[in-house]
């Protein structure tokens, strides 16, 4: 016990002695979350949108500025000229480009359907598609408003079952840059409701995250990713450390147990990571305005078992490795991997089967699912203890392998 | 005598490389045992085999009574090793590693400080200090501290002196002498051939073979013909004079002078006429003993 004890304190003297790792360790936790926090986001705002309005009625003024309206779309160029249009898709002026042809406001007028024609940049295909649907949403509404202010049209219109003025808008071929025939056709054409009245109203509440607040969302994946660095890189190096320098050689000769060298190594990690966790969610608290909507020792628990899942996994890696460079290259493969599948961006249920089967090694998936549902949905011990008994088994298996990869021998 | 490390045709092979090849010795308590050969000889190998830290591929190896493969846990717990490159912890302090590696040894500095004194006392003064700044012979000195600090049966000290001055090569030879008084087993390898004079007994290896085993004394009157030392101003034309003399058996420099060993029947006059002939002046010629170095390059040249 005293062994370990020294073995730890030992550590924590290296850790510390560094000045820019005893510093940083704390630093880093802050920058991350201050800068990723904001700065990853997948919701869409203001996007370019460029008009070329070759009516002129009023009709097509009111669509123009109900989408200048929206906070989603940002109107940069208008113009009389199709061309230009063109021109501003290709330049990168405009994500978006709506074409209001010149007939609009008069066929509108006369009840019959009129197409609008709306052009997206596809290059990013989240964005085009996102962008495509909000555009749809004010068309909708503007639709809608149509049929509100004529409610008696529909009697005088030729077809019952056509009632009203039915916009069509089509999302032609991007137009993009060098990558045109890369870019999927996306298709589509609204028809829109055919009735007038009775008509669904759909109210939503959103559940766990009401505001919709893309941070609240990406908060507490990326609390797990703070520490998943710091305890991958930082302990596996070390350990290499020891080999390059040759100081392993000197202990492998003496009756320390291996067990004992490995947890050593571990622990001040932990620690660290754990401390971070803590300075994590205060500036979530602070400057997020983070909810916590749940029991926050349960997170400590998820990401304490989290931390020696990573730390075990990042020694097993480094008892192979005989060099910095050969445990930096492994640990950046993997790295990426836990990260990029680990839910924080993209859900894991879009993802194919084989890699969800893959995924149920990857420690970081349960961890940013702990921290979001008891961050934010308030779950209970009950309610994680799935996450939390694979998260062990994890643990256990890499620490195991570190344990018994390690070699006091050649 | 009590044997302290026995091993019986001890191999070991690198892929096609055979470091090790048939070693077997028997070292006695309290012996102060040499291992000299040149770089590559395959000292750090055996070393690394004798302290548990590698298995060998063929023979059978007792220290301490234990079989280092399989009883390795009760040999790490009586040995001090002291590895041919400085090892210890560099961002720790003199003290820090002294008492870390006393802790891990399951003992504390003030237990064993009386086996360290002569040594640690040299460095006392820069306890504070980080173990990397300090100078070459410091660290040797703090790396024997550490390795001593537990009392060890068995002391292992890979090339020791290689990179330390020649004043603190010597110093360390009289530490090593100090420790006899505690019957600690020295096993230290050295390419240098005047420190085997320090040693109870040597054994020479060379390409992964022991060449022989003995004392000094008794590996040195192993050289079995007349040598002589000769010297000329002009050293290096002086050696290749005497290369191409038919009569020589063996030449090598030695110093400032060319150690020679002649031929059956070949007289001091004829040489002595060869080199004049040849142009080398200034020549003085004299029998003189033989070194260890010698007798090394002798067996080395009869393999």
């Amino acid at each position: 016990m005293r062994t370990i004890l020294y073995l730890i304190r030992k550590e924590f003297l290296q850790i510390f002695r560094d000045k820019f790792i005893g510093k940083a360790i704390f630093a880093v936790p802050v920058v991350q979350m201050l800068i990723l926090v904001p700065a990853v986001t997948f919701e869409i705002r203001r996007v370019n949108l460029g008009i070329v309005n070759q009516d002129m009625s009023a009709e097509s003024r009111t669509l123009v500025s109900q989408l200048e309206g929206s906070a989603f779309f940002k109107i940069r160029n208008t113009s009389f000229q199709e061309a230009e249009g063109r021109d501003w898709l290709h330049r990168g002026d405009c994500d978006l480009v709506v074409h209001i042809p010149a007939d609009f406001g008069r066929e509108l007028g006369k009840g019959n359907p009129v197409k609008i024609m709306v052009a997206a940049n596809a290059i990013n295909a989240v964005n085009a598609q996102l962008s495509w649907a909000y555009l749809n949403g004010v068309i909708r509404d503007y639709n809608l408003d149509i049929l509100a202010q004529n409610p008696g049209k529909s009697s005088y219109l030729p077809m019952a079952t056509q009632p009203g003025s039915v916009l069509k808008s089509e999302i032609v071929t991007p137009i993009a840059i060098g990558a045109k025939s890369d870019i999927p056709d996306l298709k589509s054409e609204i028809q829109n409701p055919t009735s007038d009245i009775p008509q669904i109203q759909v109210t939503n509440r959103y559940w766990y995250n009401e505001s919709l607040n893309y941070k609240y969302y990406m908060l507490p994946g990326i609390l797990g990713i703070l520490v998943l660095a710091i305890g991958f890189v930082l302990a596996g190096l070390n350990l290499v450390k020891e080999k390059e320098s040759g100081t392993i050689e000197q202990i492998n000769v003496t009756p320390v147990k291996k067990y004992h060298f490995i947890l050593a190594k571990m622990f001040p990690f932990v620690v660290i990571g754990m401390i971070d966790i803590a300075i994590g969610l205060v500036i979530g608290k602070l400057v997020f305005g983070l909810p916590f909507a749940g029991n926050l020792g349960l997170l400590f628990l998820g990401s304490f078992i989290f931390m020696v899942a990573v730390l075990g996994l990042a020694l097993f890696i480094s008892t192979f490795s005989d060099t910095q460079q050969q445990f930096m290259f492994t640990a950046f493969f993997f790295m990426i991997i836990f990260i990029l599948m680990s839910g924080i961006f993209t859900p894991i249920d879009s993802m194919p089967v084989w890699a969800q089967k893959l995924d149920m090694i990857n420690p970081a998936v349960y961890v940013m699912r702990i921290n979001r549902m008891v961050l934010l949905k308030g779950s209970t011990f009950n309610d994680i203890s799935g996450d939390l008994l694979m998260l062990s088994v994890i643990a256990v298996a890499f620490t195991g392998l570190a344990v018994n990869r390690y070699r006091k021998t050649a | 005598m009590e044997t302290v490390v026995e091993a019986a045709g001890i191999g070991k092979k690198f892929g096609n490389l055979s470091a090790l090849k048939d070693i077997s010795f028997q070292i006695g308590t309290g012996e102060v045992f040499g291992f000299i050969g040149p770089d590559g000889a395959g000292k750090t190998t055996l070393f690394r085999i004798i302290t548990s830290l590698m298995i060998p591929d063929e023979g059978k190896i007792k220290v301490l009574g234990h079989d280092p493969v399989t009883e390795f846990e009760e040999i790490r717990k009586h040995i001090g090793y002291m590895p041919g490159r400085f090892s210890l912890y560099q961002d720790l302090s003199v003290e820090e590693n002294l008492r870390f590696y006393a802790t891990v040894f399951g003992t504390t500095l003030e237990e064993n400080y009386h086996l360290i004194r002569d040594i640690y006392s040299h460095i006392e003064p820069f306890k504070k200090r980080m173990a990397g700044k300090l100078s070459g012979g410091m660290k040797q000195k703090l790396a024997l501290s550490c390795a001593l600090i537990h009392q060890p049966r068995l002391l292992v000290l890979d090339e020791p002196t290689t990179g330390v001055d020649a004043v603190s090569r010597s110093e360390f030879w009289d530490m090593l002498k100090n420790l006899r008084q505690y019957n600690i087993t020295i096993v230290v390898s050295t390419p240098y051939m005047d420190e085997a004079m320090r040693c109870d007994r040597v054994a020479l290896i060379q390409d992964g073979q022991l060449l022989q085993i003995g004392s000094p004394g008794t590996i040195r009157d192993g050289f079995s013909r007349k040598l002589y030392s000769v010297t000329a101003p002009e050293k290096y034309k002086l050696l290749l004079a005497l290369k191409s003399f038919a009569g020589t058996e063996s030449v090598f420099p030695f110093g400032d002078s060319v150690h020679l060993t002649l031929k059956e029947g070949v007289t001091v006059q004829a040489i002595s006429d060869y080199l004049e002939k040849s142009g080398v002046v200034g020549v003085t010629m004299r029998e003189t003993n033989a070194g260890i170095e010698d007798r090394f390059l002798e067996l080395m040249n009869r393999k």
